[in-house]
């Protein structure tokens, strides 16, 4: 599904991918962890094409296509999400609007017809059910005024709403309490099928506890340096990253 | 960061949509303004004697006024000599019905998107359709005429209903009040006139569709509407034009007069054409509009202003009754080189009056978008009330929005209120929307419609789904 190559990339002259590859399958769960600055939010961006980043070298290939070459609502119609790290607000325009818009441009590109007003709350309040959210929250403009764990709700309430093939999770759990962080993770484990993947950036191993990974990849200065299954992420918790960044220096 | 300001340049820069000229013999009179120019008009107009010399006494006072310059926009001079002040499609009578009318007009109509024959059909809707100063065709006017309610082109109220005219018109807006309308009192050529009789609820919208047609044609509307005792009445008045490479000069007066327990809805969806992206062209619009509020009335200004080279209007109200309402919502947007200066007055004079000001300014490309407005309390304005809240969106940064409030309160039992915000559509944010699928065009039209989404749930509910169009085309353009 998602084919990473030898992935290069920097921000103003900074070197900060520096040859990422990944293989990630439908029906797969990846973990990409490692220390702060080591790259993991960048690669996320990347995939989702914010603007600001260089692609030096490598390819992306998603579904069959070259992704570094679609635009970012482009990416988003063929099935990437990002659950954003610090979702934005955008006063003014209420959350049912901006759901609807989003999905039915994805409905579009994929050749499906429109749905309308009523059809669409049917939808959306099945979903909200999934990540347990506050129905007033719906006519409420875009993230605005949400405390953190109801904007991260709300990012998961969007995959719910939008079905992507491949979900990229940016640090979803930061920020987030400890019942607040298994119904996204419940949330997001109910979404998950065999055609779809789920790619989750994270700091910590405890979202991993209830977001249960198949495989577990160490970022450490650009480059993906250790890859296992989800016991990587309990020996991370335990041994901390300066294993890593010995075991990194060891191999230079 | 660099792409991102290439969408906003390439959205930004859309050429008008609604740009094509009529080909339609004029009958016209020579350039310029004198004495004699007054005359023909008045002759044209088949006006009595008191109108003529209601004119020319505005003409010589015109004569020694000076243009005013305290506006936030910068233009050349105008010759006032090089406009042509008299223009009308020919025809010796007016249609009687829509096969009567030039079928090029007709088509024009079409090319808006606006045909008759639709407006027509639509329900509760009367169309006075005005293009180039005479009126070619006018719906409804008999299922209005059942409840004694007029709806008429100017020219011909001031035929038929002489003892209205002669109570009402300049009654608000003098003509010696400014500059642009003392030129308006001495040349308007045509507009509309509404009376709605006692207690009469006029049961649909009326609209009047404006469009200047001729090159180098001053286009002088001039609008009159009085709301007699508890009656209602809600009027639209929605305009575009075709593209011209010379600037042209459009000082429209609108006088609004609610009686006693009257109610009066204004909305106006103005479009006239901006110039192109480097500001070559487009219409000057220098409008007076004004109501007054007798005891126990309301009256409500809505408007959405896109088009123009240069806008100068401030529809204002005096609260001159006791417990009267007066409301102005207004979203305006510039983009490229147009300007703005736009805004309103409210002058509280009797007891209890209350008043709401809600201004959404949007500019983009090098505009310049200014909200200047007054809010005066009278010293017999006992228990005044007003909240004024002047939002302004940038989009891009090398646009401007400027806010000038001006108070004046002389009664210490006044409330009044301001708020005021500038805001951006950031760069997150449209890669927030990009993400979820929505492009940045699509993406701009969202959030300028939720960010003035306040003022259209006051405009009639088909100009709202208009308006909101306009806004997005306004904006959009070939996304690279």
């Amino acid at each position: 599904m998602l084919s990473i190559r030898n992935l290069k990339a920097s921000i103003e002259g900074n070197h900060i991918l520096k040859g990422i590859n990944l293989e990630i399958h439908p029906g797969e769960v990846h973990a990409i962890m490692g220390p702060n600055g080591s790259g993991k939010s960048t690669l996320a961006h990347i995939l989702a094409g914010k603007e600001g980043y260089i692609v030096e070298d490598g390819e992306v290939i998603f579904e069959g296509k070259n992704l570094l070459e679609l635009a970012p609502e482009e990416r988003a119609r063929e099935g990437v999400f990002l659950a954003f790290q610090y979702p934005i607000e955008i006063p003014g325009v209420s959350n049912t609007t901006f759901l609807k818009t989003a999905l039915n441009e994805i409905r579009k590109h994929r050749g499906l017809s429109e749905l309308d007003a009523m059809d669409f709350l049917t939808l959306v309040r099945k979903r909200m059910k999934l990540v347990d959210m506050d129905p007033s929250l719906l006519g409420r403009p875009v993230n605005e005024g949400f405390s953190g764990g109801e904007k991260k709700r709300n990012e998961i309430l969007q995959m719910a709403v939008l079905e992507p093939r491949l979900a990229i999770l940016d640090e979803t759990d930061s920020g987030l309490d400890i019942d607040a962080l298994k119904t996204v993770a419940n949330g997001v484990n109910s979404l998950k099928n065999k055609d779809n993947a789920t790619l989750v950036v994270t700091h910590y191993q405890r979202l991993l506890d209830y977001l249960v990974p198949d495989y577990v990849h160490v970022l450490f200065d650009g480059r993906i340096v250790e890859s296992g299954d989800k016991t990587l992420a309990l020996e991370l918790e335990r041994k901390g990253y300066d294993w890593i960044k010995t075991k990194a220096g060891d191999s230079k | 960061m660099g792409k991102d300001r290439e969408h906003i340049d390439s959205l930004t820069q859309k050429e008008y949509e609604y740009g094509f000229i009529t080909d339609i013999e004029m009958d016209m009179a020579p350039k310029g303004l004198n004495e004699d120019i007054i005359r023909f008009i008045s002759a044209k107009k088949d006006e009595p004697d008191s109108m003529l010399r209601w004119r020319l006494k505005a003409y010589r006072y015109w004569l020694n006024m000076k243009e005013p310059t305290w506006a936030f926009v910068t233009y050349p001079p105008i010759d006032y000599q090089n406009i042509y002040y008299y223009a009308a499609p020919k025809k010796k009578e007016g249609p009687k019905s829509l096969d009567e009318v030039d079928p090029e007009i007709l088509a024009t109509f079409d090319k808006l998107g606006i045909p008759l024959e639709e407006r027509e059909a639509l329900a509760g809707v009367a169309v006075d359709a005005v293009m180039d100063s005479v009126s070619v065709a006018t719906t409804f006017r008999k299922k209005l005429q059942e409840l004694g309610i007029i709806f008429l082109p100017i020219s011909e109220a001031i035929r038929e209903h002489p003892d209205l005219i002669k109570k009402y018109l300049g009654s608000v807006v003098p003509p010696t009040d400014n500059f642009f309308a003392a030129l308006n009192s001495a040349v308007f050529t045509d507009g509309t006139f509404v009376y709605v009789p006692k207690g009469i609820r006029c049961p649909m919208e009326l609209s009047t569709y404006f469009r200047i047609n001729a090159a180098n044609t001053g286009q002088f509307e001039r609008t009159l509407i009085v709301a007699d005792e508890g009656s209602y009445v809600s009027y639209l008045e929605g305009c575009t034009a075709p593209m011209r490479d010379e600037n042209q000069l459009h000082a429209a007066v609108v006088e609004l007069i609610a009686l006693d327990g009257a109610e009066i809805k204004y909305s106006t969806v103005q479009n006239w054409y901006a110039g192109d992206k480097n500001g070559k062209g487009g219409i000057y619009n220098f409008v007076t509009k004004r109501g007054v509020c007798h005891n126990h009335s309301k009256i409500s200004w809505a408007q959405v202003e896109t088009g123009s080279a240069i806008t100068w209007k401030y529809p204002s109200l005096i609260l001159r009754g006791d417990n009267s309402a007066g409301e102005f919502h207004s979203v305006a947007l510039t983009n490229n080189r147009q300007q703005a200066d736009t805004g309103t007055k409210m002058v509280h004079l009797g007891k209890n009056t209350r008043s709401t000001i809600i201004s959404k300014g949007i500019s983009a490309g090098y505009s310049n978008n200014s909200y200047r407005g007054l809010v005066k309390i009278g010293p017999g304005a006992d228990n005044a009330k007003n909240y004024s809240q002047c939002d302004s969106l940038l989009i891009g940064d090398r646009c401007g929005a400027h806010t000038f409030p001006y108070l004046e309160v002389d009664n210490p039992t006044a409330n009044v209120e301001h708020e005021a915000t500038t805001s951006k559509i950031s760069e997150d944010q449209l890669f927030y929307c990009n993400q979820r699928g929505i492009g940045t065009e699509e993406a701009i039209g969202v959030i300028i419609n939720g960010y003035a989404r306040e003022v259209f749930k006051r405009l009639p509910m088909e100009f709202a789904v208009e308006a909101q169009k306009l806004l997005t085309v306004s904006l959009e353009g070939s996304v690279g």
